[in-house]
């Protein structure tokens, strides 16, 4: 059905700290449909935004080894002036701050501009201002013509919001990568981004990579997830799947920790312990396994693999198969202890 | 006797400008908010930015100029401009803030950070107030050792738990709570969540929750009121909130919560028509001619509706 | 826009008021008056109490300040003992002195400053850098005074490049541009001694607010458009780094009146400093006085020019 679009393989991206490199993300496969949303959920330092950082070649200061193949060209190793004619034109990317997304001291119509005056150098400078009115009304600016010449800190968050999103399809990307696009915003205000991203991927058949850690947003709007933890992805399923059936232990964690408005009054799940910073990462094993400690040893791998569990439904490591939920819920609080 | 009452706040800051800096025109914060918590029990105050309800809790807790209304704790009248909260009221009323990244000094240790309500409220022997940390320390889950450690060595939950031992070091009788766990990751959100609830029933607390996560509203909180720019949309328990809304506003908020079945897309996109469409056809009548709310109008004993 | 300039306008007016009495006072504080050094010390005593006298320097202190202030606000400032002349006009002939070799030091400042605290700013952490910044370091711990006598001695007396004192060749005519060039070539040699110096603090202005615009979500936004790295520096972190320097503008003036000062006197320049150091040495009061006033209003004028520079260049703060 959907052809594909992005392939990641084995992509594995360094940080150095002190004199050692730390890998952020690593060896992550996945891959893109067109007219597919994927979405890729974590938490903080799951190595979620590295990721999305590396497909558009963002890092500053990363070791990025694997390859990235944008339909069959392999983009991690692109040249910085080659990279420059896919971002903004074949890649657009939507950012989780609205507030900081945006240069303070350039008018919105300008900076949407730049984006078409770098990708379509042909187009003249009134059919340019035209074309910026057009994307303003296509994201539900009101009074465009007006917005134009507006400085990002006269519009609130929403509004900014849409903005970047009008930066990021100026162009019409095949492949839109979207980090955290309505953490800062409120819920209503949620609602209408996630509602603008589905319709314009409808209307253009673009490829969707969802970075968050909300899985309400996940539920709304994927059509497959990954979810990663300690820079690995651990599990992947189409949506349905994923929410209805997860099988590793993170995942299902996940799930059990979020207050629900569904769900009566009860005590929420906490996984133990804390996620390890990028220098303390286990680096054999199950990285998952010191959250788990009731979990047998013998039950992970040595050395974790996906393994496909169902058709296109992959799990890591086998402890998943017999987990189990500690059986008495006692105060949790000492146990969290690190 | 409620044991915290607010009556008819109002919160409105000046707008100057001109010539002479004079008073051009009042931006109100908080426009009217009446509200009454029982002991014991976790009240959510919840809005989207700009709604006031931050603004409400730091009025409550004296750190916002009230502009009229009074606010009455365990009867007593706290809030009255001019004067200063007496000391026993500021003990038995603390506040924990939303992002532990930046409520915590970075300069000072752990102990100084616990300690600090205790050096203004009461004079301990330096043994004494070690042991005092430690056992507070002890009560938030972190070990007595942390106690000369630094805010940075300290995860984002348990930098809030800091900010918990700190808050209950006197043990207070209300906790106002703004946005305590947004900063937070899902996982330890949980974490910090039900570490309230236990302290909650182990001091007999009142909770003031400040939040705009309607999942964490309903998941902590008894009563529940509904603010939109400064005023009172909807105020009710629990269930009158999430399974009776009248305010079309409310509606719309709760009909924008994400949904964690992905078959119900559909259907909730359908019921997320038929809300906008009533919110619009109706904005006219349900909000006065600035866009604020009407004022309340009782619905049952406990519910009750800003509407037209 | 011209609302705010004349509400700060206004605000002014007291602010020199207040310094005007504190000047004043201070004047009075210090030991001797206005006769001290015009008055032959062997004239009979009352002679010289008839004399304070009538000069109203017997009066109360707010009686004498009205005096002086009504009529300094006509531009009388009454008279040097030292050079036997109205301190207005006085101050007339030094001030335009004063003000050439300001405008020279803040060009020179911002040549210096623009290019360095680029270099250091965009390629952080490199040698450029640690020579760039190490320089810095120099220059704020070196004195202006020391270094400025050390340029003096080096390029006025051992190499001879430079004239050693005054602000023009005497017996050039005033419009030739013979004239114009002695005067720019007396300039040179104080107006970069005080501009090496007083660079340092622009250079690191600009620096730490490139490495802080450079990390910004918007440059990786601008990134993510696809703009080249130049372009990506010229037109958004540089120009967002400078604005701090335009604002930073009206204080470098504060800045300068302090500098002016040595300099004007290490190298014997007849301007306002060299003026106002002397005059305190032969307690020419009315003199330092009325510079010490003068100071203190260009002080304010500095800031207020860039409270003004801001709003013009920030939009966020753009005065409507």
């Amino acid at each position: 059905m959907n052809e594909e679009l992005l392939r990641i393989d084995r992509l594995t991206t360094s940080f150095r700290i002190a004199d050692d490199y730390y890998a952020a993300v690593d060896e992550v496969t996945l891959s893109v449909g067109t007219n597919e949303i994927v979405a890729i959920v974590g938490e903080s330092g799951s190595g979620k935004s590295a990721l999305a950082y590396s497909i558009m070649g963002l890092h500053t200061r990363a070791r990025i080894e694997g390859s990235i193949y944008y339909k069959g060209q392999d983009i991690a190793s692109l040249p910085l002036s080659k990279l420059n004619k896919l971002r903004g034109k074949e890649i657009g990317m939507i950012f989780q701050d609205p507030q900081s997304a945006l240069n303070p001291l350039m008018t919105v119509g300008d900076q949407i501009e730049e984006v078409l005056l770098l990708h379509r150098p042909e187009l003249a400078r009134k059919e340019r201002r035209r074309r910026v009115i057009e994307l303003l009304t296509k994201v539900g600016i009101p009074r465009p013509e007006h917005a134009t010449g507006l400085f990002p800190h006269e519009l609130s968050g929403g509004m900014r919001q849409r903005v970047v999103i009008a930066i990021a399809v100026a162009n019409e990307p095949k492949l839109l990568i979207a980090d955290e696009p309505t953490t800062a915003l409120d819920v209503t205000i949620q609602l209408q981004i996630l509602d603008l991203i589905r319709k314009l991927k409808n209307e253009s058949g673009a490829g969707i990579i969802l970075i968050t850690h909300d899985l309400g947003v996940v539920a709304e709007m994927a059509d497959r997830v990954a979810v990663m933890y300690a820079g690995q992805i651990v599990e992947i399923a189409d949506i349905y799947t994923l929410l209805a059936g997860a099988r590793h232990p993170y995942t299902r964690s996940l799930l059990q920790s979020i207050p629900a408005a569904g769900e009566a009054q009860s005590r929420l799940h906490v996984i133990q312990g804390i996620v390890p910073s990028l220098q303390h990462l286990p680096r054999e094993g199950c990285r998952f396994r010191s959250r788990i400690p009731w979990i047998d040893e013998s039950a992970h791998e040595a050395e974790p693999k996906l393994h496909e569990v169902a058709p296109g439904h992959f799990v890591r490591c086998t402890c998943h198969s017999d987990f189990h939920f500690p059986v008495h819920k006692e105060d949790d609080r000492h146990h969290a202890i690190s | 006797m409620p044991f915290l009452e607010v009556n008819d706040l109002l919160v409105h800051y000046p707008v100057r400008g001109g010539i002479f800096n004079r008073k051009q025109r009042v931006v109100k914060a908080v426009d009217g908010v009446h509200l009454a918590i029982e002991q014991g029990q976790t009240y959510g105050l919840v809005g989207e930015s700009g709604s006031g309800k931050t603004t409400t809790g730091r009025a409550i807790i004296g750190l916002s100029p009230i502009t009229s209304g009074s606010v009455l704790f365990q009867g007593r009248d706290i809030a009255r401009s001019g004067t200063r909260m007496p000391p026993a009221v500021r003990r038995d009323i603390q506040m924990i803030f939303q992002d532990p990244y930046s409520s915590l000094n970075p300069k000072k240790r752990v102990l100084d950070i616990v300690a600090e309500p205790l050096r203004n409220f009461e004079k301990l022997s330096a043994q004494e107030e070690k042991r005092r940390v430690r056992q507070l320390l002890e009560q938030v889950g972190l070990s007595a050792e942390s106690i000369y450690k630094y805010p940075h060595e300290f995860s984002g939950g348990q930098r809030q738990r800091i900010g918990i031992a700190r808050a209950i070091a006197l043990k207070p009788k209300l906790i106002i709570a703004d946005e305590p766990v947004s900063a937070l990751d899902v996982s330890v959100q949980a974490q910090v969540l039900n570490f309230m609830k236990d302290i909650q029933k182990e001091l007999q607390l009142t909770y003031l929750l400040i939040s705009h996560d309607l999942g964490i509203i309903k998941h902590m909180c008894n009563f529940i009121g509904i603010m939109y720019k400064g005023r009172y949309v909807e105020q009710g328990t629990t269930a009158d909130i999430f399974e009776n809304p009248q305010h079309i506003y409310t509606k719309r908020l709760l009909s924008a919560i994400p949904d964690l079945d992905p078959s119900k897309r559909e259907k909730l996109a359908k019921l997320r028509g038929a809300v906008n469409a009533e919110y619009e056809q109706f904005h006219g009548s349900y909000f006065d001619d600035e866009g604020l709310a009407h004022p309340l109008k009782a619905i049952t004993k406990t519910h009750s509706a800003a509407l037209p | 826009m011209w609302k705010t300039v004349a509400r700060r306008t206004v605000i002014m007016i007291p602010q020199i008021f207040l310094l005007s009495i504190l000047v004043f006072l201070l004047a009075k504080a210090m030991p001797g008056d206005a006769l001290t050094g015009l008055l032959d010390p062997s004239i009979d005593p009352a002679a010289i109490e008839a004399q304070r006298e009538r000069l109203g320097l017997n009066n109360p202190w707010y009686v004498q300040y009205w005096d002086w202030i009504t009529k300094a606000v006509q531009g009388d400032f009454g008279q040097s003992f030292r050079f036997k002349l109205p301190v207005a006009e006085l101050i007339g002939q030094r001030m335009m002195n004063t003000i050439w070799l300001s405008l020279a030091t803040l060009v020179l400042t911002y040549l210096i400053a623009i290019p360095l605290g680029i270099i250091s700013g965009r390629y952080h952490d490199t040698w450029a850098d640690r020579f760039i910044t190490g320089y810095t370091y120099l220059g704020f711990a070196a004195p202006l005074f020391i270094f400025a006598l050390l340029m003096l001695w080096v390029f006025g007396f051992h190499f001879g490049w430079f004239p050693t004192e005054g602000s023009v060749t005497p017996g050039t005519k005033p419009g030739t541009w013979a004239y114009a060039a002695s005067k720019i070539y007396h300039i040179l040699l104080p107006a970069l001694s005080m501009a090496l110096i007083t660079t340092v603090t622009t250079v690191q202005l600009l620096r730490s607010e490139i490495i802080d615009t450079k990390q910004k979500d918007f440059i990786t936004t601008a990134r993510a458009k696809g703009a080249s790295e130049s372009r990506v520096y010229n037109r958004h972190i540089l120009r967002n780094s400078m604005l701090p320097i335009a604002a930073f503008f009206g204080y470098e003036i504060t800045g300068l009146i302090g500098g002016t000062v040595f300099i004007e006197s290490i190298f014997s320049y007849p301007g306002m400093g060299e003026l106002f150091l002397s005059s305190i040495s032969l307690r020419d009061f009315s003199v330092v006085t009325a510079l010490v006033l003068l100071y203190g209003a260009a002080s304010i004028l500095g800031a207020l020019i860039s409270d003004l520079i801001l709003g013009i260049v920030d939009p966020r703060i753009r005065i409507k």
